[in-house]
This record gives C-alpha cells, structure tokens and sequence, in this order.
C-alpha cells in the first residue's frame, strides 16, 4: 500500500473580518466570516507532487500554510505520516521533515542576516550537521545547486535580485532535507532557464529521495510539468480533482476549462485574450448551491441552490451538478 | 521624440571590495503609447534600470555615466525633491516586492486616496468613489467591501493588483511595471494586461513592461529587450525576438519555456550560471555558456549589431 504523507480531511479554515466592535454595533451590521478554504480533501502520497491551482484568492495559500500547521484548521483534520499534524508537528524528527517555500520571497528573509546564516539556520536548529567547514560546505553547495554561488554566502539579501531572492529561499528549503515540501510559487520570479533548472533539480530530488510536494502555481505549463495529481480550486473549494494529464487532456469542470483557455501563448504574438467573464464573487457572502454559477455557461436552477458534491468521473473527482446530469 | 530615452546609462555599487557595475551601457528608448518588453536572465539588472528611470537606486548605488531623458529633459541627475513631483504624477512605478510598496498600517482604501490626492485635485468623497472604482478595474471583488481591508488581509495576488492600481491611479504618462502580473492567475492577468494596454490606447500611456512570462510580453509589447549580465543582448520587435531570435541567449532562453502541450522528462535549460558582476567574463558575458563561439567573444565585447529585424550584441550571428 502506498504510504499517505499528507492527509486531508474536510478541512476549513475561516477568518474573522468584521469591522470593529463599535463600528459593527453602530452600522448594525453581523459578523462578516470569510471562508478561505471551505470543507476541502485530499491525499498526497509519498514521492508524488499535488499541485494546486486557481484563481487568486481562491485558497491556495491558505491551505499551504494548513499544510505545514503555520494555521490549525478552523473545522477538519490534517494527518501527517497518519498522525494529527499537530503532534506531528510536536515531534523534532518529524517537524523536521516538512518545510515550505513561501509566496513571497522577501518577507520570507531576515533582512539582518548574511545569507549563509539563512541558509544554515535549519541545518544548525535540526543538528543535521556540524562543524563550521562541514555546514559552509553544505551551505556552499546548496546555493549552488540553485544557480548561486558559495561566495554570494556573505551577501545580505537586499544585495540579490527578486529572482535570487526566491532562490535564497528555496536553497534554505532544502537544506533541513525535508521529506515533505511545501512550494507555494516556488519560480514566480525567475526567467524560464533558471526556472527549468530548479524545476529540475526538484524533479531529480523526487526521483533519488523520494520528496512529497505540495506545488502552488499560477503557471500551468509548470504545474503540468511537476504534477502527478492536480487539484482545481475555486473559492475555497476543490471542483476537480485527479491525475494531472486526465484533468489537462479532458478537463470536465467548466471552470476548470475556462481556467485553461485563459493561457497566454507565445505563439500569439499581438493577439487579445478574452478574461475570464463575470464578476469574481466574493468569499464573504458566496453566491449559494455551486459557488461558479453566476460565470458559468451551464447553470441551471439546480445550480442556484445545492452545492454539487464530488462526482467520479474516469479517475477524476468533479463537483458539478451538469457533467453528474451528462449536460456538459 | 521618445518619451523616454535611455542613453548608455551605467549604475554601480561601490563597495568595500571595489566597485560592482551592475548596469553596463544600456541604451534604449520607449515611444508614446509604446509598450517596451524587457525580459532577462535573474539578477540581470531589469529591476535595476527601473529603479534608475524613477530615481530609486537603493544607495550607494549610483548612475556612474550615461543618462536618462523624459520628455527631452534630463532626470538621472535630479534631486530627490525635484523627482517627487514626476514619480506617481509623471512616472508610475509597480514593484516587483507589492508587500514593500504596501503601509501595513495604513488600510487600501486610504493608501489610494492619498496618491490620488497628492497629484489630483480630488475631494474626499470623490477620491474613495474612484478608489474603489480602480479596485474593481483590477478585478478584486466586492470592492466597496474591501477598501477598508489592509494589506495583511489580502492575498498575494490580491495585493499585487492593489499595487497596480496604485501606480496607474494618478494617471502618469510612463508605468514602470515590474513582474506586475507574477502573482497572478492567468484571467485576473489578462485582466491587468487589458487595461495596461487600453491606457496605451486611449491616453497614449507608455510602458516599460519587465516579465518573465514570455506569453504576456507576445501578447502584450510592441519591441522587447533582452538583458544578460548587466547589458542589453537582444533588442528589436516583439514578433522577431520570440518567433525568431538573433542573440544564442534569447534563443536558449526561449527553448526554456515549459511547453503546455507535451510533458517531458526535464526541461531544456542553458546550463552554467550567469557570472557574478566581479567576475564578468572579457568579450561577450555570455560566452562561457554558448556553444558557438569564436575566439573574438572571448577577446572584445559586442556592441548591438543589426541582426535581421532586431539588433542584436553577438559576434557570430549578428555580424
Ligand atoms: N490573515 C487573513 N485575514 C483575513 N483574510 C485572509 C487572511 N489570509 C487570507 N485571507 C483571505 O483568504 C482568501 C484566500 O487567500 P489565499 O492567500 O489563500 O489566496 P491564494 O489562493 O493563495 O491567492 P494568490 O494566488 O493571490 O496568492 C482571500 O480572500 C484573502 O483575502
Ligand atoms: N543593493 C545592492 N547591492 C549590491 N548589488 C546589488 C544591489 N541590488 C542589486 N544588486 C545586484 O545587481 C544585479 C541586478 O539586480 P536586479 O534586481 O536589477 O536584477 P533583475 O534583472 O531584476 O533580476 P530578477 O529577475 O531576479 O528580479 C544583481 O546581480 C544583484 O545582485
Ligand atoms: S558573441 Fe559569441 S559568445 Fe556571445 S552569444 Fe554570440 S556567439 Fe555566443
Ligand atoms: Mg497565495
Ligand atoms: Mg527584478
């Protein structure tokens, strides 16, 4: 049986985004709750890469930071290895087997240390190595492996470009020698050749030591590329779930087939793309039944008013009233 | 005339251990109305020249040589009391860092306001009218919900656009935009790639457009420029420099993009690394990494060279 590194269960994380108190109580206005990630569920096995993709603001970073227990579910449970994430998390050996790579590579350094002490500061809070030379040596190589170099060690990082940034941050990622990665637009800022070469220093990593991802990325042909398993969120929910090439040969969702002729194409030199149509709906006060149907095509009354439930089709999980009823 | 034209402007850091040049005689020029493309190796100097254009190099960087003209008026040496009333007004400038650019104290709504009504005369009531208008235009729903919100409720993406809407919202005549849509899904980028371009269109808007997306910049500009080691490799028409590229950089570069079609085992990449700025190779930066040089890159440095419709710095394939 194949070991699940990650689990997750009915998951929902919700924040409070009321307005002061007294504001509140004058404007007799209630609560406002956003629901960022709502009721969703996946798996993730050992040495496969989930990617997550969707709309901005649809939920993806919050469930990476579910992910490596940086938030605790408002309702749900996530399971690591098979145990709760938060006594996973209790545990040194195990904590030190997940990490993340964050959305943002700035805030993500502390501007006050040399980049060598960034790097090393897992290798050095884990006691993976010791001795000075042995952790420079690491540190050395890891900013290589990254298209850095050992010598950029005594830089701090206002000194690097937005692109070396990200990569500081992916080399600190790895030096815990994590088994469980979290890459929340691990290559956002760098130029497609450093780009494919992370790319591919992940994928070898994958194949020699059998890392877990969790992938976040806005680019498709990316996410094509890393994904064993694709996850399509919208508005805090998964709408499609299953084998990457099921999903991009046939995606059945009818989001799911907007989101993928939105692609920009290099070949299309001068030519408009039509956006996506329809008010984006807000996560505060979701439109009800399934949350798409103010964009989408294929709504009906029944769309107005239940929420559509996963339905298997082929290997692929779809949460659509019209591809369960064979309208799409 | 050009709206902005870039003379062989040169930016260093002077340093402890001698002097970093970082930008290394980059010249260009950007019409009205024209959308200039600029897409590089990373740490090639793309933020960099940006910062220069509106005056923003972190110290002790520096214009060394060269300069910067605005509507045929010089602007690299200006003080900083001279610059303030052309950046925002003249000059719009979106960051590639949003969270920087963003007050964490102060909430969106104001943040906007305020630009607006430090170069517009706006009254208060207008001034939020148009802040939540300029939100909706960069697609965040439920605006008029959201303008009270701050920074650290919005998500990466989210944020971005609000810095978008900050450096278009006093309506400058040039937009630096760097990496504006990086942290955005691609319907929401078609959206800011949209309204960039009908500025272009309706108030002849220039832009200076710094992506890696190589889908946007076809989509998107007019010419493009393609920057290696602190200097230009490739400039010319965006058709040309995609389709057909001159300089072996833009062309192993555009032989990196993952291919939406077909997956592959790895992904094509140029191999090595660009050199650090203290140790930049004699003759051509790139030619520790091309595979078709002669002895001549590794003896003098190539300047841009017409090469077919683009110019292009190669000894080999543009002489
Ligand atoms: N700390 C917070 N407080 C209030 N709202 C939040 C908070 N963090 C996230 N949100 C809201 O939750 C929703 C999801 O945010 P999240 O960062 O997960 O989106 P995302 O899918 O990662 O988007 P992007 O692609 O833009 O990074 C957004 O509407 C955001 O405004
Ligand atoms: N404050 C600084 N001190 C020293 N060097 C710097 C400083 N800021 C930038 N540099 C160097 O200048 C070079 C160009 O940086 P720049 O930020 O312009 O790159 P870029 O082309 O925007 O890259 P990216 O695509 O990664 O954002 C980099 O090698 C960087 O290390
Ligand atoms: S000048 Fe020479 S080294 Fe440089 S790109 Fe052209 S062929 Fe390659
Ligand atoms: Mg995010
Ligand atoms: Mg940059």
């Amino acid at each position: 049986m194949t070991m699940q590194v990650l689990q997750a269960i009915e998951v929902s994380r919700h924040f409070d985004v009321s307005r002061p108190f007294l504001q509140r109580a004058l404007s007799r206005e209630g609560r406002r709750i956003l629901r960022a990630v709502d009721g969703i569920s996946f798996d993730i096995a050992a040495g496969t890469t989930l990617s997550l993709v969707g709309e901005s603001g649809c939920g993806k970073s919050t469930v990476a930071r579910l992910a490596v227990g940086l938030y605790t579910p408002t309702d749900g449970e996530i399971r690591f290895e098979g145990q709760p994430l938060s006594s996973a998390r209790a545990q040194p050996a195990l904590r030190r087997k997940m990490n993340m790579i964050f959305q943002d590579p700035y805030a993500s350094l502390n501007p006050r240390w040399r980049v060598a002490d960034i790097v090393a500061e897992p290798i050095r809070a884990f006691n993976i190595l010791s001795g000075t030379k042995t952790i420079n040596d690491r540190v050395g190589q890891l900013l290589t492996q990254v298209g850095l170099s050992a010598a950029d060690g005594e830089k701090y990082p206002h000194e690097f470009s937005g692109g070396q940034r990200q990569r500081i941050s992916i080399a600190r990622a790895l030096s815990s020698e994590p088994e469980f990665l979290v890459c929340d637009e691990p290559t956002s800022a760098l130029d497609v050749s450093v780009q494919a070469q992370i790319l591919n220093l992940m994928r070898d990593l994958q194949q020699k030591l059998g890392l877990t991802y969790l992938f976040i990325s806005h680019n498709l042909a990316v996410v094509r590329h890393m994904s064993d398993r694709l996850g399509v969120m919208y508005l805090g929910r998964i709408v499609e779930e299953g084998p990457g090439e099921d999903i991009f040969r046939t995606p059945r969702h009818p989001y799911t087939r907007l989101l993928l002729d939105a692609i920009p194409d290099i070949s299309a030199v001068g030519r408009s793309r039509t956006p996506v149509g329809g008010e984006v709906p807000s996560p505060i006060s979701p439109p009800a039944g399934c949350t798409f149907h103010p964009r989408c095509g294929l709504a009906n009354e029944r769309c107005k008013v239940e929420k559509p439930p996963q339905t298997k089709v082929g290997n692929v999980l779809v949460a659509c009233h019209a591809v369960a009823e064979g309208r799409s | 005339m050009a709206l902005l034209d870039v003379q062989n402007l040169v930016v260093e850091f002077p340093g402890r251990r001698g002097v970093l040049r970082a930008l290394d005689d980059i010249s260009f020029s950007i019409g009205e109305g024209e959308i200039l493309g600029v897409v590089g190796e990373s740490g090639a100097g793309k933020s960099l020249t940006g910062a220069a254009i509106i005056g923003l190099l972190e110290p002790p960087g520096r214009v060394a040589s060269g300069q910067i003209l605005f509507d045929g008026k010089r602007i690299d040496n200006l003080s900083s009391d001279q610059m303030r009333p052309i950046r925002g007004k003249q000059i719009g400038a979106i960051f590639q860092d949003p969270l920087t650019t963003l007050n964490p104290l102060i909430s969106i709504g104001r943040q906007l306001t305020e630009t607006m009504q430090a170069h517009l005369k706006l009254s208060d009531r207008d001034a939020r009218a148009r802040a939540i208008g300029w939100l909706e235009q960069v697609g965040i729903p439920a605006a008029a919900d959201r303008v009270e919100a701050f920074p650290h409720q919005f998500s990466g993406g989210m944020r971005q656009r609000v810095v978008i809407a900050l450096a278009l919202c006093a309506e400058p005549r040039l937009v630096v935009a760097d990496e504006p849509t990086t942290a955005l899904d691609v319907s929401i980028q078609a959206q800011i790639i949209t309204l960039l371009k009908n500025l272009t269109k309706s108030h002849g808007t220039s832009v200076m457009l710094v992506t890696h997306d190589m889908g946007v910049i076809a989509e998107t500009c007019d010419r493009v420029a393609v920057m290696y080691a602190g200097r230009i490799a490739e400039i010319g028409p965006v058709r040309d420099v995609v389709l057909s590229p001159s300089h072996p950089y833009t062309e192993g570069l555009m032989g990196s993009i993952p291919s939406l079609e077909t997956r592959v085992e790895r992904l094509r990449q140029i191999d090595g690394a660009m050199p650090r700025l203290t140790a930049i190779p004699k003759g051509c930066a790139f030619n520790p990494r091309c595979s078709r040089t002669i002895d001549k890159c590794r003896e003098q440095r190539p300047g841009l060279m017409p090469a077919g419709s683009t110019q292009a710095a190669c000894w080999v394939t543009a002489a």
